[in-house]
């Protein structure tokens, strides 16, 4: 599996619902997530990529979009 | 040693419905409630000042405590909705409560303001004696109105809280605190002059979803203690889906953190004596039992308190 079909499934799981979105839309503005979505999010992908997110990178502008998650994750490696 | 010695706290008269909030914002009541916990929050009359609201919980301290306003050594007062940039209201409260030459200091510092407070009070006390802990806040002043921003006008709402520290005797010990800054996001949550409040409510939720339950956790880890140990938990007042999930993260059922946001909203710096005053009337602390106060808010700041009750 890719990872943006890994984050795709991952938002699946968090939002409990399907993620038939393009890759750059907002998982905010589509309903997808809400604010108190993300946290959780934000934990389950440090699960799933094996990496520890610190607080400066707590941003919710690296985690709006598929797109950017996955930008994000290619920063860490 | 530091004690928490007794509280106070001051609503504003007039009660705010979630319909009447609806109607200027744009959004359903229920909406309100369920993004929020909020019901009615209490809006401060026109003529009635931060320092007002202030001096109303300040007096209802000092009474509850016994102590007379002469024998309080220093005020420390959290707010970040002054009315005027200087002086600020620390010094009005005291002068209108009696207090004359002891120092007063304003902590410009919403939400987690009063946590800083009594963090700060519990390192002086010892010289000072008495320190009078006081947030207040009257956000209805600053909370944007458009309909464009639902999700901040919504949530605030007016009051007062206090608290007395003292070095002698009180109902609980000040047993440690842990107290944080960080000035990476202060663009997430802002109030410029003569302009609404700013707030991105994604980075604050995510910011204080992870740092107040690691905060927690650290102070009760030095402690020896852990989150099952605790009473209570008095937070600041955010939102009722925080509190929840600082709750879920820490592992204890939510009924352990107390909340009267259905009742009053966020009411800022105030929101966290306001919440210690009533949880301390209807419940009370248990000799030997550990209580933590937390807050988190713009700066960002955040910190921890923990709180052994005396049992008087």
């Amino acid at each position: 599996m890719d990872r943006q079909a890994k984050i795709r499934e991952i938002i699946r799981t968090v939002s409990k619902q399907e993620v038939n979105i393009e890759s750059e839309a907002s998982l905010f503005d589509s309903g997808l997530l809400d604010s108190f979505a993300l946290p959780e999010l934000v934990t389950v992908l440090e699960q799933a990529f094996g990496i520890s997110i610190p607080d400066s990178d707590l941003d919710p502008r690296k985690f709006n979009s598929v797109s950017s998650i996955d930008r994000y994750l290619e920063t860490r490696g | 040693m530091p004690f928490l010695r007794a509280f106070g706290a001051y609503l504003p008269s007039r009660a705010v419905s979630n319909t009447e909030i609806a109607a200027l914002t744009g959004v359903e009541p229920e909406w309100i409630r369920m993004a929020s916990g909020i019901e009615e929050r209490r809006f401060a009359a026109e003529e009635e000042t931060v320092a007002d609201l202030g001096r109303h919980a300040a007096a209802e301290c000092l009474e509850r405590a016994a102590v007379p306003p002469a024998s309080v050594g220093m005020v420390l007062m959290a707010s970040g909705t002054a009315a005027r940039r200087f002086p600020g209201p620390a010094v009005s409260v005291a002068q209108r409560l009696g207090i004359s030459g002891a120092p007063a200091i304003d902590l410009p510092i919403p939400s987690a303001g009063s946590l800083f407070g009594l963090a700060l009070a519990a390192h002086v006390v010892p010289v000072y004696r008495n320190v009078l802990v006081i947030g207040a806040d009257i956000m209805s002043r600053v909370a944007p109105r458009e309909r464009n921003n639902p999700g901040t006008a919504v949530l605030f709402g007016d009051g007062a809280g206090a608290c007395l520290v003292s070095a002698s005797a009180g109902v609980a010990e000040i047993r440690d605190s842990l107290i944080y800054s960080d000035g990476a996001f202060s663009e997430d949550l802002r109030l410029e002059f003569e302009c609404p409040l700013e707030m991105n409510g994604r980075a604050v939720i995510l910011q204080a979803s992870r740092k107040l339950p690691r905060t927690i956790s650290d102070l009760l880890g030095r402690n020896q203690l852990a989150a099952a140990n605790v009473d209570a938990f008095l937070l600041h007042q955010a939102n009722q889906n925080l509190l929840d999930q600082v709750a879920r993260a820490l592992g204890v059922p939510s009924l352990r953190f107390f909340s009267n946001l259905r009742m009053y909203g966020n009411t800022s710096a105030a929101s966290l004596l306001i919440a210690a005053a009533e949880w301390s009337q209807s419940q009370g602390f248990r000799q030997g039992v550990p209580v933590v106060f937390a807050a988190f808010g713009a700066g960002f700041n955040w910190g921890a308190l923990l709180v052994v009750g005396c049992g008087q």
